[in-house]
Parts: structure tokens; sequence; C-alpha cells
């Protein structure tokens, strides 16, 4: 089964959310568990586990179990990131891609940033 | 076509030979009106370089006054008009520049009930405002009055420009963010910190962006351009969505209404962090500066722990003070006491983040160690204690 890396950047504050990195390289299989669960067992090859391509939606409920090192709720909302959050495709908004529905390819440019305000 | 003033050849002829600007590019520049809502990072290099350029007609909106905080970024503005209004001190700056080009000096805020008669009278409007309301008020009004909105953000070492409600299909503030963040995710330039050259490098780009709609060399793409000053590549440019239908703003049937309370949408008022960090707060929980200052003074054995992060600890603090940002704190309060019972005070800028502490401190202590927190926090020290430690 084929492995995607994904270079998933942060920015506009989004990084505190994430041990302060701006960058980071995400590995995940191409085929992930239909039911959302984000655990190295559930990620195994072998699992019984019906399989679905990964999508952004998936990736983002990644980001939260695995990595987000703050509270939950300064990421994701009702399931998708919270409202303020721009995420992009190869820098193009993620609107534009069919958002959380966008199938992942190896190499992909996400980017997570936070609108600003101040001025 | 009419003539231009004769010295107007002079001043802008570098301009005018351009191709794409020529003698009826700066004729449309002489013609066109500009609002710049704001006149603090974002709003005075922008009206600097649509001053200079030879806008016939520019307004200046802000109700704000000087303050010598400002002058680090907010580059108009001088030590001799601090305490003035933002609007009129940027327009004296810019008289003596450029004395040919009309300024309307407005110092009222904007708000819903103001914000179409204060825009209307211009072609396009500039957001370099500094909060989420007014983002979206001005998004509103531009949609309402059918003009184009230069948008300016910026924080830390970050900024972000757009064009809104602009071209055959372009969308607005409301098409990208339907939904206002959450109040606590929302931080000012004064909590977060801003610098200097990046609100100027997006001012710029304001003003050029607005000057090519002006020209018509603007290509009416949706797009977000977004610096990062300690990126590698510092720019990049982000392909966005066109307008929405569904937008309640812009969309098919659009349905805001002129009455929305811009503030109460957005989560409510921005908390005032120096009164809030001023509450008396429960007895012997918190601690006056002159109860601080009495127990250093009197030698008696005590732990003082200032919660800032360490580049603010690292600006100032006091004499035998220990450094424990709140985060570290919060993860492990009982490392953080000292096998004695000699009394804690804690510490921050302005008394708010200190109660945090303090209360995660006092819910892990077992036995008779005195946990307050400082009322007011250094900003109070300073002010009442000993006026040679720095306020920043």
């Amino acid at each position: 089964m084929s492995q995607l890396s994904l270079k998933v950047e942060f920015g506009g504050g989004i990084e505190l959310l994430f041990s302060k990195k701006h960058t980071i390289t995400v590995e995940l299989p191409a085929l992930v568990p239909t039911d959302d669960s984000t655990d190295d067992q559930s990620l195994m090859e072998d699992t019984a586990k019906e399989k679905k391509p990964a999508n952004l939606a998936y990736l983002v409920l990644y980001l939260r179990d695995r990595l987000l090192t703050e509270r939950a709720e300064l990421f994701v909302e009702n399931g998708t990131v919270r409202p303020g959050i721009l995420v992009l495709v190869n820098d193009t908004d993620w609107q534009l891609e069919g958002e959380g529905d966008y199938e992942l390819k190896d190499k992909d440019n996400i980017v997570f940033i936070s609108t600003l305000h101040g001025g | 076509m009419s003539a231009l003033p004769l010295l107007d050849y002079q001043r802008y002829g570098r301009q005018m030979i351009l191709d794409g600007i020529g003698f009826p590019g700066q004729v449309k520049l002489r013609k066109a009106s500009v609002a710049v809502v704001g006149a603090g990072g974002l709003g005075c290099p922008a009206l600097q370089y649509l001053c200079a350029a030879g806008i016939g007609r520019i307004g200046i909106i802000d109700h704000d006054r000087v303050e010598l905080s400002n002058l680090q970024r907010q580059i108009l503005h001088t030590e001799e008009t601090i305490g003035l209004h933002k609007a009129e001190s940027a327009a004296r700056a810019l008289k003596s520049m450029n004395s040919d080009v009309l300024l309307d000096v407005q110092t009222v805020a904007v708000v819903a009930d103001n914000a179409r008669e204060l825009l209307a009278p211009y072609d396009i409007l500039l957001d370099c405002t500094d909060n989420v309301p007014t983002r979206y008020l001005l998004s509103d009004t531009a949609v309402a009055l059918g003009k184009p909105l230069v948008s300016g953000a910026a924080q830390k070492f970050e900024g972000q420009l757009s064009v809104f409600n602009y071209g055959a299909n372009g969308p607005c503030y409301r098409c990208l963010y339907p939904t206002p963040p959450p109040r606590e995710t929302v931080g000012s330039c004064a909590e977060l910190g801003i610098f200097g050259v990046v609100t100027g490098t997006i001012g710029n780009l304001q003003a050029l962006e607005t000057i090519k709609i002006i020209l018509g060399l603007h290509d009416e793409t949706p797009a977000l351009l977004i610096f990062s000053a300690l990126g590698t590549p510092p720019f990049r440019s982000i392909k966005l969505r066109s307008k929405k239908e569904s937008c309640l703003a812009c969309g098919k049937s659009p349905r805001i209404p002129s009455s929305t309370d811009y503030v109460q949408f957005c989560g409510g008022p921005a908390p005032d962090w120096v009164s809030l960090g001023q509450s008396s707060g429960k007895a012997n929980q918190r601690a006056k500066v002159e109860e601080l200052r009495q127990a250093i003074e009197s030698g008696v054995e005590l732990s003082i722990i200032d919660v800032r992060p360490p580049t603010e600890f690292g600006i100032c603090q006091l004499p035998g003070s220990r450094n424990i940002p709140l985060k570290a704190l919060l993860e492990d309060p009982k490392k953080c006491i000292d096998s004695g019972t000699e009394p804690v005070y804690v510490v921050c800028r302005l008394g708010n983040d200190s109660q945090i502490a303090a209360k995660a401190l006092r819910s892990q202590i077992e036995g008779e160690i005195t946990v307050k927190d400082v009322i007011g926090g250094l900003q109070a020290w300073s002010k009442e204690i000993d006026p040679s430690f720095p306020i920043y």
C-alpha cells in the first residue's frame, strides 16, 4: 500500500498550536480507516478496518489527534477547522478544491493559516 | 482632455513616462478619491504613497490619538503630534508632502450607523483597521456601496493582503470568512507584538493595489497575498474562491440588516486587560504592589515567580524573581514551589496571567504556603512603586 508524504505548514499563529513548528512532514497511508481513527494500530496496513482514500478532513483530525499540543478547540470545531483558519492546498484556497473531501496526493503542500486582524 | 497643473508634469513625470500610466493615468489618479480607514501601522504607509502619487482626494478616518508606542511603525506621526488625533496628525504630514491633494480628516469611529455615509463619497476603500468587527463592517459597506475594498492586516512578523468585492465575480470578506473567529483566538498588536516593517510592507502594497485599480492595471483575479517576514520565500500568493452565492452580504439574496451589531457578532468587545488585571480579587489571594514592596524590603524570605514569556522577562524583571512562563507553570504547578514555606508572589505584565498561575499553584499546595499574585502586575509596580521600572 502506498504512503503519502505531505508538507504541512502553519502560519498566522497556528504554529503555536503545533510546538511552534512552521513546517512539518506528515506521512500518511494513501488509504485510511473510514471510521476516522488515527491511532497507529488503525493505520497499519493489515488492519481489518474498512478503508477510504485519505482526504483533507482526515488530515485535520490526524493533526488534531497526533500533533496538536494545545487545546483542540483552538484548531477544530464541529469536525472541521475552526472559523478564522484558512486551509490552502498547493497555494489554492481549499474551498476551490472540495474542502475536506479533497483527496490527498503524495507531495501535496497543505497550509493552515490564521487570518490576521491587526494593523 | 483636461490638462494638468504645470508643476504636476515635473512632480509626476517619473511615473507619467511609464507605459500603462502616461498622461491619462495621471489624470485618472487626480480624479480619483479613496478612503483610508485607520491611520495606524497600515494606514500611514498607504496614505503616504497614495498622497505622493497624486490621488485627488483622500479621506483619512481614525478616532484614535497618537501615542509614543505608535511611532515604531506608524510613520506619519511624530513626537510632536503625540496626543493629536491620528487622522489630524497624518493629514499634517501629508500636507507638507503634497499640498495639492484634498484631504478629508474624519476623527470619528466608523460604526454601522455612519459607515455608508462616511464612505459613500469615495471610489475605493482601504481597510487599514486593527479589529475583526470593523473588518466585517467595512466589507459589508463596500458591498452595499458597490466599491472595491483593499484589505490589509498584520501581526507579529506576518501580513496578509486581499482586494475584496472587486471585478465581475470577486468575493467579499464574508465569502471567505462567513463566521468570525472565536473571541479568545484574536489578539491585538499590544498583546501579540508587531514589527514596523511588516505593517509598512502591507500598507505599501495596499497603496499599490489601489493605484492599480484606479489605473485599470489590476487583473481582477481573487487572491490572498501572504507575507511572512522570516519565511523563505517571504511572499506567496494564494488563489481564492470567487463570490459565494450563499453569501449573506454579496450573494444571491443578501440579508445583512443595517442595524447589525458587529461587535456582538464577533463575540463581544475586546477585553480590557489593564482593568481586568487591576481587579482586587478575593481577600488574601491578590496583593497590591505596595504589599510586595514591603515584603521585599522587610528582608523575609520570599519567592517571586514571573509568569511572562521568556522574551518579555528578558526586557525587564524584578530583582530576585524567577521566570516560569505560564504554560510551563500550568503543566506542573507543584514543581514550581520550593520545599520551603516562604510566601510566593506571582507577577506578570498586567496582572491577568498571574491570577491564573496563582490559582493553579494554590490548588496544588498542601500546607501553609501563602500564594498571592500582584494586582496590576509590573505595570502597576512601575506606576506606583518604581517609576524607573520600564513599561512596554
